[in-house]
This record gives C-alpha cells, structure tokens and sequence, in this order.
C-alpha cells in the first residue's frame, strides 16, 4: 500500500499572533513552526501501516523553504521519502491543485491529511483534492482499517460517530482519536539519523487556481471587564445571566 | 441571480445553524439585489422557512438522500446551483456542511470560505471577514470566483426574522450514486451536542476524577446544555473526546459557555473564545480565564456548581 501524508506547517499552538505591515502580513518572527496537529495523527497512523502492513509512506507539503525542517522531522518520525511543492501557500484551491499534481503521477492508494490546519482553518483542502481526482473522502475521521483494498472508516458526526467503507482510492481528514495523543511519536537520535538519508525531493510546479485572496488581518476586542460574583451570592449571578445577559 | 440556501434539517427538524445561514442569505440578497432560494432534503415542514424570507422552496425527496452522504449532498446541490444558476451559496459551519463545502466547490469551480463572520463589507471585490487562527484573529478574504459558497460561523449573524410566503417547487434531480457507504450511526445516548447547543458546560482537570463529572451533568441538564472538557481530561479518559473542546478539539461558539475547573490555556481559549457570554468558576483568582469571562466565581466547584444548580432550577420551575 502507497500512503501520503499531507502536511501542513503551522505555528505552535502557544504562539502570540502578531501581524505585520498595516495588518497585511503575518508576524512570524517570534514563531515556532510545527506539523498540524491534525496531520500529525494522521501521519502516527500512517506508521502504524507501515509497522503492521508493510506500507510506503511519502509526506508532501507545499511551502517555502521553512517547511523542510518540518518535513525532515516527519521523516525521522518514520516516513519513507519527503516531497516539498516550493511555493507560497496563498489559497486552498491553489495547495489542493498542487497536491493533486503530485497524487495524480504517483498512484497513492490512501492519502492522509488533517481535519483542518489550526493557522487557516479551511478545512478544504483533503476534499477539493478528492473531487478533483474522484477519491472517495472522509473528513472528521477517527478510525481507519483496510483490508485488500477495502477501508472501513469511523467519522465524529454531530452527537455520535458514523461507521462508513469503501474501496480504495481514499482521502481522509484525520483529528485526534484516529491515533490517541499518547501515540504520537518523538523523534529519537536514530530516527533523526535516518532521515537525512532518506530522499527528498523539491518540486518545482505552479497553478494559477487561486481563488481567494488574504486582505489584512485583525485582531479580536482586547480584555473585556470581568463581573466578579460572590460563590455565597449565586443569585447574582443568576440575576446577570437572565437580565443582562439574556442567555438563560 | 440566486442565492442558495443549503436547509439541513433531520426528520423534519430544521436545524438552527440553517435559519441563520437564511438570515445571513436575506442580507446578502439586499445588497446585491437576488432572490433567495432555500434547499431542503427529505423535509416536508416547511412553516418554519417562512419566518426568514425565502422567495422559494425546493424541496427535493428521495429515499436514496435518506443518510448524509457529502459526495451524494455535494453533486444534489452542485445540480440545483446549476438549475437556478446560483452565484451564492449560503450553508451553515456544521460538521456536515464544511464537509461536503469543498467537494461542491470543485463541481461549481467556486470559492469555498468558511467561518464567516460578518455581511460582506463590499460586494465589488467580493469581501468577507472570517475567523482564522482558530478565533485568535479574524482576516478579511477576497473573492475572485464568480460563483461562491460561503459557511457561516455559528452565532456570528444571529437570527434575524423576516417574514415570506415562499413558493414550494417540488423538485426531482439525478446524482451520481458515491461508493461510499454508510454502515452504521451510533449516537450518543439523550445527550444534547455541542454542536447543536445554546449553552454548554464544560469542566477541566479541576474536577480531579471523572466520578465528580455527575455534578457537571445536572448542571448540564437545568440548563438543557451539552457537556464538554478540557484536552487534558479526554486524553486521561476521564471523558470522551467528542467533548474536548479547544484549537485541537471542537471549536464552541455557543450563546453560553460555562468553564468549571479550567485554567484557560491558550489552546483551549482559541477554541472557546467566540462563545457568546463566557462564565468561570476556578478556585485560583489568577487563572487565565479570568481575563477573557465575562462573569465570574472564585470558589470551589464542588461547592459551588451543586448550590449553582440548585438555584437555576428554582429559577428554571418560576421562569416557565
Ligand atoms: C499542541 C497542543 C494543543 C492543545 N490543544 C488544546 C485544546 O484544544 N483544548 C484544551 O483544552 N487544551 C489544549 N491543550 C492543553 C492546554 O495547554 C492545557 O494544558 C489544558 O487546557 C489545561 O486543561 P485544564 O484547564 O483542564 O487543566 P489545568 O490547567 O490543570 O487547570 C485546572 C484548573 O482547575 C482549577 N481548580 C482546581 N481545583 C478546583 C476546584 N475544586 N474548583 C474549581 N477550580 C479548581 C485550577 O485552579 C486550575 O485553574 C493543548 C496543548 C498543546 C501543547
Ligand atoms: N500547504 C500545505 N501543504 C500540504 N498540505 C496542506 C497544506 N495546507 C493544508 N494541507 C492539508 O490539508 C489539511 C486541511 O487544511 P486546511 O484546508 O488549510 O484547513 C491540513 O491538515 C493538511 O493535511
């Protein structure tokens, strides 16, 4: 079995977004960037393919050169080859296409990418992939088994879970609960060895399906006045909730 | 030109989220003068779309549409844009919709934004404000596509009544069966989504078990709520994770946020922070949470949420 793992390169979930230039342009000098937390599970599970089923594993990501060392280190985490599309994210169609570029010259059986990546919050990506080649897709998904080309999928619905198959090709957009947090691998000193070894390629390709386009950027109302109420006066509380509020 | 609203509605019951997407769809459609069309799927009570000024109806009925299936959605409403040659689609932030969203971009060649916020602040460029780094800010996107679909982020518009008298345009259309199949739908017991809830209660590593979580399920109940948790607590197995919420869990933005017991990490502010009215109750005046509630309690939850509870439902039984 083939498997790519999308992935997308995001500031650490503890960063202070700051934006630069009147608004226009993110501030990533303080900024340490990580694999989406979405794709990181979905790339733990990726291995555990490979661990159980023998399967190949690529990771692709489109981006500048900032987006190697995060490749890099999928690569010490265990996949097989890192693919990296050198240009600038702007738009999901515009990543999606490039993807597609890439999937439609490499027969991949699966293709793993995360629910949605924490800095855009598309949410678009994996699937304007799957309508583009005709894969099946699945977003929100918390389990995945194949067996002959055959998947059995397990996606968060609203108030339950919905157990789906089909057969393969498949796009999935992978969240925690495919693989629990306590599974997701650190790089050891060999894995880190390991993977400047391993192949990595640039490619050079471009779309001009960009359909969007980011203006500037804003930043929510600052601190608001907190109401402190007393625990020995609830009925305050209750008084706000209903009078001032409007919420109960 | 149309706009298409996308109704999503479970045996007959039309989903809030959509009545917002029409409220959203009825601005729209002033300031770029179109008619508003609602989508319905497999739903014959249509009363409710009347409060919010559809011009029409289509109601389309086929057992095969009976389960959600995003590519089976995708290529109906792909079909409909394309009947009534509809330039915007208006479809609600839910799980489902942002699902099949993409897929339908594809089929239309349109822009797909999601979690929109506001009215476009001008329509020639096509500009619209949606949130970004899970809530940590907002940015305004241009469209350059001329069809497009737009979801619209929970609680953001509101619900804004309008009264029509829409005309009901029974309608068949054909679609491309998908070989995806649904196997089965477990749904958690009785239990309100968070998804779907006006209120949630959420609670954190302050309960120090999940044999204490019974008090946060009677407050839950009172209030008709959904309950939810911290990250740290579903990784523990203290909960469920359909109920961690944060920028690696569910995003809320619900009318009513309770936290009990949680610090008020970053990650979990991002995912909680554009609830409408956030209240905490910690036992430490110096959690972060403090900084972005709007009420309130330094106490212990133990002693607090049961007394809290007590007091709603005397409120509850007089207010009703
Ligand atoms: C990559 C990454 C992603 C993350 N994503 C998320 C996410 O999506 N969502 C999320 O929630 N977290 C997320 N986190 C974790 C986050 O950083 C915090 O660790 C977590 O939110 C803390 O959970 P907590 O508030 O329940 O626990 P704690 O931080 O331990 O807080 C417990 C609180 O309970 C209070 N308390 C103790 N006893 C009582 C009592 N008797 N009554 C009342 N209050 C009491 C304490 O004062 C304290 O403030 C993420 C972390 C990382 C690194
Ligand atoms: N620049 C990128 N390179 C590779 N994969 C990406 C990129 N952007 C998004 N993805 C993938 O698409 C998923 C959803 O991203 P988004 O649509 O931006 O929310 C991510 O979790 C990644 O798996």
């Amino acid at each position: 079995m083939k498997i790519l793992v999308c992935i997308s390169c995001v500031p650490d979930t503890t960063s202070k977004i700051n934006f630069n230039n009147n608004n226009t342009e993110f501030d990533n000098s303080q900024i340490q960037y990580v694999i989406n937390p979405n794709d990181e599970f979905g790339l733990t599970r990726a291995i555990w393919f490979k661990e159980n089923d023998g399967a190949e594993i690529d990771v692709i990501s489109v981006g500048l050169d900032n987006s190697d060392q995060i490749l890099r280190k999928a690569l010490a985490i265990g996949a097989d080859r890192g693919f990296r599309i050198n240009q600038e994210a702007l738009d999901s169609f515009q990543v999606a296409k490039l993807l597609s570029n890439h999937i439609a010259n490499n027969n991949y059986d699966l293709v793993i990418a995360g629910r949605e990546s924490i800095d855009y919050n598309g949410g678009m990506v994996p699937g304007i992939i799957a309508e583009i080649l005709n894969f099946n897709y699945v977003t929100n998904c918390i389990g995945l088994e194949i067996i002959d080309k055959s998947a059995k999928i397990k996606r968060e619905i609203e108030g339950g879970i919905e157990t789906l198959h089909c057969r393969l090709p498949l796009i999935i957009g992978a969240q925690k609960g495919l693989v629990e947090e306590s599974d997701l691998k650190i790089p050891n000193m060999r894995g880190i060895m390991q993977a400047r070894q391993k192949p990595y390629e640039i490619i050079e390709d471009k779309t001009e399906e960009i359909k969007t386009k980011t203006l500037r950027f804003e930043k929510p109302e600052s601190d608001k006045e907190i109401k402190l109420v007393s625990p020995d006066n609830l009925d305050e509380l209750i008084h706000y909730l209903h009078n001032e509020a409007k919420v109960i | 030109m149309s706009i298409l609203v996308f109704i999503e509605s479970n045996k007959n019951e039309i989903k809030k989220s959509s009545f917002e997407s029409l409220s959203y769809a009825k601005k729209l459609s002033k300031l770029i003068s179109s008619d508003v069309i609602a989508l319905t799927i497999n739903c014959s009570e249509f009363t409710p779309l009347g409060d919010f000024g559809p011009d029409k109806i289509i109601s389309i009925k086929d057992k095969k549409l009976e389960l959600f299936n995003a590519h089976n959605y995708a290529d109906v409403i792909s079909n409909v844009s394309k009947s009534v040659s509809a330039k915007n689609i208006i479809i609600s932030d839910s799980i489902n919709c942002k699902y099949l969203a993409s897929l339908l971009s594809v089929k239309l060649n349109a822009a797909f934004v999601s979690n929109v916020v506001s009215i476009p602040n001008s329509t020639k460029p096509f500009i619209v404000k949606r949130s970004t780094f899970s809530n940590k800010a907002f940015c305004e996107i241009e469209i350059n596509s001329e069809i497009k679909i737009l979801s619209i982020s929970k609680n953001s518009i509101g619900l804004n009544k309008s009264k029509s008298k829409p005309i009901i345009l029974n309608s068949e259309i054909n679609f491309n069966e998908s070989g995806l199949a649904s196997e089965s739908i477990k749904v958690s017991s009785g239990s309100v989504s968070i998804e779907d809830a006006d209120v949630v209660v959420s609670a954190g590593r302050g309960l120090k078990g999940p044999e204490n979580w019974n008090i946060i399920e009677d407050l839950a109940k009172t209030l008709n709520a959904a309950t939810a948790c911290s990250k740290p607590v579903s990784d523990m197995g203290w909960r469920p994770h359909s109920e961690h919420v944060g920028q690696t869990g569910k995003p809320v933005s619900t009318n009513l946020y309770i936290a009990i017991g949680i610090s008020g990490a970053v990650q979990h502010l991002a995912g909680v922070s554009s609830s409408k009215v956030k209240v905490v109750i910690n036992t430490d005046p110096e959690a972060p949470f403090f900084k972005i509630a709007d009420y309130g309690i330094v106490g212990d939850a133990f002693e607090v949420v049961p007394k809290l509870n007590q007091k709603l439902k005397a409120f509850k039984a007089e207010n009703n």
